[in-house]
């Protein structure tokens, strides 16, 4: 019989050649599925993995990734720290939409000023909306002990609901004949985010990942408060006796996932999507909460994270169009990978042992 | 007055019809968290229930067979789930969203070439001269068998958690696994037939969707359905009373606005389609506000895995 | 701007070996579609789908397609139109307003490929085309429809989102009613979502429950028939988006069937023939796109009185929209005799006089 027995110390070894061990696990399951449905399974894969990085169009997909991660990665990285602490930001997507719709409002209020103060206040509103937005919950929990997730997810539906009364009113095109949608961003230069280096991909919501990706490590790793979060998440009763403040803790947990997803909206919102549409949301703010898993809670793992979810999004995509898969199916690949991503982990933090009439 | 051309009798009887799905989903997931576990992948698994109920609905021409097919898929999906989470110890919150990506996608697979049919119907039962009863005949005697049996299971859920030995159980593994498993329960055996009990539940809802509600398979047909009954089992303190208060309060407010937009009312639209998840929240608030942290019910092994070390 | 140059030179390259020249004929064609939906979406994005699949069956092996389903409006949507053009596609189909500012952003890099695109108003480049269908006419009919069989003086309309072509739809529904049943009352409950079966029926029933016996949806589920045949056969309602046939004769008295693939025939024909230019095209009843499901469970007059206006339509002879017509606020909109400005219909942000309540702002 296998049984699973605690490592003293999590696997080097492992921890690295878990994620290898998962893709390749997907990759034969899913290419069986593939085959099923009357496809070449290898053709699928190598659309999927390889043509994205390495293959013809390679030169504008690669970009693309950095695109589609950004917001991921920001968000989850915020959400990665609530979790952490054990607070439970499920919200994020309303955050996301609440930081795009208040930062636009900005941008678009002053419109057509073409000054380069827009831009910073704008990124300010947005980061703020999101905020905003997370303090309900917030102070909801600490004041009158109500439940995070039950009223971080309402609160989605909320926001949906404001931004498409901004999308069909308030922030309507005034020039667009009664149709639904705001101004573009691309065509208001001092409000928008278009790329910074030609081709990349990156713009201002990618610098901002990368740069809290990286801050947040340090605050995890040196900073009192890190060792505060970590603390409280593994241990609420010992926090409490090294004087961490759970009111405090909840504020800025929250806070800062908020912000971060409001900041991801607003690059959004001005960026990639150029403007606020009914459906301008397409579910960053959940997927990214399986980013943040994926990377292990961990900034840098994150990053990856985001980025190979990025992928199976560019290249499952891609191998849709060209094969004639429905969309489900990619659907069904990318829940798989997860399965995989996640169920493989085990081996660096457990070894597997047979035992002999074990119980 | 705006609520003067709403029957009432109307009204109770619609939301009961629309709070079954969520309603069975979210005794369902109450369970599932009583013995500890967090599943968010309760969406995925009422698409499942939902698509498997309407084929074998379909191809078997009873309803009945459908629901039991539709409980049937939601359990083996939740099997993925309990196989993850229970040997594999994977985190159960990233496990529980990747099965509702998964569930969403293989239903939609699945339901290839199920567009546009009928279902069979599933009828009213028939309670003669009772339902011609004024007001009480319209809320309680007019309604398919699926609705009875929701109110059913609540009953039988509060009862075994109260006063059985397996609810003893279940709450015990959910409060504290190592004192559970050093006392000789079976942690992860619980637990699995915990998960697999609450795939059952939403499987039923979401067939109850595409079988009743609806009828009809579309991709995306129970559109969030399982989310809101995640909520009503956090919003309930996880007691199954208050889980058919909260679903009733959800599905009545939704139909209420609705019902007041058919009338006329002045109240401007999009306030009225916040409302159900505004006055959920303030509900929720109302009631947990001024108690300690006890009264809220909360398991204390919540989403945290378990492993016997020993 | 080196991505664009790139980009550029990629397409004129696919250009090149797909047979040189913009308005050269082409021997074989890749046609490509991107949907918001799925095909399996009991509504718009399965009726494009149907209507794809004739075209795929008019060609044969002459034209590839290609498709993609459930692409986020944004930037997506952007990469998607981005790799079909440089994947080869020849023409393009986006087929949901949100694609609009992608679309035209795409086509600027991509000089060599046609695009065309569904329910906007945005050409700024001239290999851009849209194209959009006269619901309304369709509309007209139910509403004729309504005003004779309704008994209660009550009819009502389950509404999407407050945007033109729902308010169209709307009023091209009350006005035509109101014509010929000038007691009748209008209600419009809007459920705020493109798809959700379950609150769709719940909006037919709050509709029902308050006594309304005609009921037109702008959402695309049968859930509101299914609800209008569990009423015992007092109410009657439409099919939407495509036929419905499973609840005929009643309460589906008859529908408003999408029917895409007479445009996309010829619009593929033009781009194989070298004949290809950028249109604004309006397509109704008379070229059909708007199909109209045949008449069931009427009384014969009223049948008759419907295939009528129906001919009517077709022949030019009727627009649903002639004037004399007020705005609700009682302002003058036509005058006796003039028919609506497509301009006016396309942007329409106002209800006809007579409707109560107010479009959500």
């Amino acid at each position: 019989m296998l049984r699973l027995e605690k490592r003293p110390n999590p696997s080097q070894f492992w921890q690295y050649g878990t994620p290898v061990v998962a893709v390749l696990l997907t990759m034969i399951v899913g290419g069986i599925l593939f085959a099923m449905l009357g496809k070449d399974p290898f053709a699928v894969i190598r659309t999927i993995f390889w043509d994205p990085i390495f293959g013809e169009f390679a030169f504008y997909l690669r970009g693309q990734l950095l695109v589609k991660a950004g917001p991921l990665i920001l968000i989850a990285i915020g959400l990665a720290l609530g979790f952490r602490a054990g607070i439970w930001n499920i919200g994020a997507e309303g955050q996301y939409i609440m930081g795009a719709v208040i930062g636009a409002s900005v941008g678009l209020a002053v419109y057509p000023t073409e000054t380069r103060l827009i831009y910073p206040v704008m990124v300010i509103a947005g980061a703020l909306g999101g905020w905003l937005w997370a303090m309900i919950p917030a102070i909801l929990k600490t004041r009158f002990n109500t439940n995070e997730i039950l009223v971080s997810l309402m609160l989605v539906y909320v926001a949906e609901t404001i931004l498409a009364k901004a999308a069909t009113g308030f922030l309507r095109n005034p020039d667009g004949a009664g149709f639904p949608g705001s101004r573009n961003f691309s065509s208001y230069k001092a409000a928008s985010n278009p790329e910074l280096i030609a081709g990349s991909g990156l713009h201002w919501g990618g610098v901002a990942a990368l740069v809290t990706a990286v801050l947040v490590y340090i605050l995890l790793q040196r900073h009192i408060l890190g060792f505060q979060i970590k603390l409280a998440g593994q241990a609420p009763r010992a926090a409490r006796f090294h004087g961490v403040n759970p009111t405090r803790l909840v504020v800025f947990c929250m806070g800062l996932s908020g912000a971060l997803a409001g900041l991801a909206g607003l690059f959004e919102v001005t960026g990639p999507a150029g403007q606020i549409s009914i459906d301008f949301n397409s579910g960053y703010g959940f997927t990214a909460i399986i980013v943040a898993f994926l990377g292990r809670l961990n900034p840098i793992g994150i990053v990856f994270a985001g980025l190979l979810m990025a992928l199976t999004y560019v290249g499952g995509e891609m191998a849709a169009t060209n094969m004639g898969l429905p969309s489900a199916a990619i659907q069904v690949f990318q829940g798989m990978l997860l399965f995989f991503l996640l169920g493989v982990d085990v081996l660096s933090n457990y070894r597997i042992r047979m035992f002999t009439g074990g119980k | 007055m705006d609520f003067g051309s709403i029957n009432p009798a109307v009204l109770i009887a619609s939301l009961m019809v629309a709070a079954v799905p969520i309603m069975l989903a979210a005794l369902g997931e109450l369970i599932v968290e009583k013995s500890g576990v967090l599943n968010l992948g309760v969406e995925g698994m009422m698409i499942i229930g939902a698509i498997a109920g309407f084929i074998v609905a379909v191809n078997t021409g009873s309803p009945v067979v459908g629901f039991i097919g539709g409980a049937m898929a939601g359990a083996a999906l939740s099997l993925i789930f309990a196989c993850l989470t229970q040997f594999l110890l994977t985190n159960q919150v990233a496990t529980g969203l990747a099965l509702t990506l998964f569930g969403l996608g293989l239903s939609s697979l699945a339901g290839q070439g199920y567009n546009g049919i009928k279902p069979p119907p599933t009828g009213a039962v028939p309670f003669g001269p009772l339902a011609d009863i004024p007001f009480f005949g319209r809320v309680l005697f007019g309604h398919d068998w699926m609705v009875y049996f929701s109110i059913l299971m609540v009953a039988v859920t509060w009862w075994v958690l109260k006063s059985t030995r397996l609810g003893l159980i279940i709450r015990a593994v959910g409060e504290n696994h190592e004192a559970a498993h050093s006392l000789g329960y079976k942690v992860t055996r619980v637990r699995i037939g915990c998960i697999m009990f609450g795939g059952a539940m939403a499987g039923m809802g979401g067939a109850y969707v595409s079988l009743v509600r609806v009828p009809q398979w579309i991709d995306g047909i129970t559109s969030g359905a399982g989310w809101i009954a995640l909520a009503i089992v956090v919003f309930a303190s996880w007691r199954p009373w208050r889980v058919m208060i909260g679903a009733y309060l959800f599905g009545g407010i939704t139909v209420l606005q609705l019902n007041l937009q058919a009338a006329g009312s002045a109240i401007p639209v999009e306030y009225l389609s916040m409302a159900p998840y505004l006055i959920t929240i303030l509900v929720l608030v109302i009631m947990s506000s001024g108690r300690g942290k006890a009264s809220l019910n909360a398991p204390a092994s919540l989403g945290q895995n378990f492993h016997a070390s020993h | 701007m080196k991505r664009r140059h790139l980009l550029a030179s990629a397409a004129l390259g696919l250009g090149l070996a797909f047979g040189g020249a913009a308005n050269a004929q082409m021997d074989s064609v890749k046609a490509c579609f991107v949907y918001v939906g799925t095909i399996g979406d009991g509504g718009w994005t399965q009726a494009h789908h149907a209507s794809v699949t004739k075209a795929q069956e008019h060609f044969g092996d002459k034209v590839q397609f290609q498709w993609q389903e459930s692409v986020p409006e944004g930037a997506d949507s952007e990469r998607v139109l981005t790799q079909m053009a440089l994947g080869g596609c020849n023409i393009i189909f986006t087929t949901s307003f949100g694609y609009m500012d992608p679309t035209n952003a795409v086509a600027a890099k991509f000089p060599n490929v046609k695009f065309e695109h569904a329910t906007g108003f945005k050409r700024e480049h001239p290999n851009v085309g849209i194209y959009n269908a006269r619901f309304y006419e369709g509309r007209a009919i139910e509403g004729l429809i309504a005003g004779r069989m309704t008994k209660s003086n009550k009819i009502g309309y389950i509404a999407s989102f407050p945007i033109p072509e729902v308010i169209m739809g709307i009023n091209s529904y009350f006005h035509n009613a109101k014509k010929v049943n000038p007691d009748v009352e209008l209600s419009v409950v809007w459920a705020f979502t493109w798809l959700d079966p379950a609150k769709e029926a719940d909006a037919a029933k709050a509709l029902l429950d308050q006594g309304v016996d005609v009921i037109a949806a702008h959402t695309d589920s049968t859930a509101p028939l299914a609800e209008i045949a569990k009423s015992g056969g007092n109410a009657i309602g439409f099919g939407q988006a495509s036929d419905m046939e499973d609840y005929k004769p009643t309460p589906r008295v008859t529908s408003i069937i999408d029917d895409w693939s007479p445009y996309y025939i010829r619009q593929i024909q033009a781009v194989m023939d070298g004949t290809w230019v950028s249109e604004d095209t309006w397509d109704g009843i008379k070229d059909g796109t708007v199909g109209i499901g045949e008449f069931t469970g009427l009384p014969d007059e009223v049948k008759a009185e419907a295939e009528g206006m129906r001919d009517a339509i077709a022949a030019g002879t009727y627009h649903p929209f002639t004037g004399p017509i007020n705005k609700q606020d009682g302002s003058a909109w036509l005058a006796e005799g003039q028919t609506a400005p497509d301009g006016d219909l396309l942007g329409m942000g106002f209800y006809v006089e007579g409707i109560t309540g107010d479009i959500p702002k």
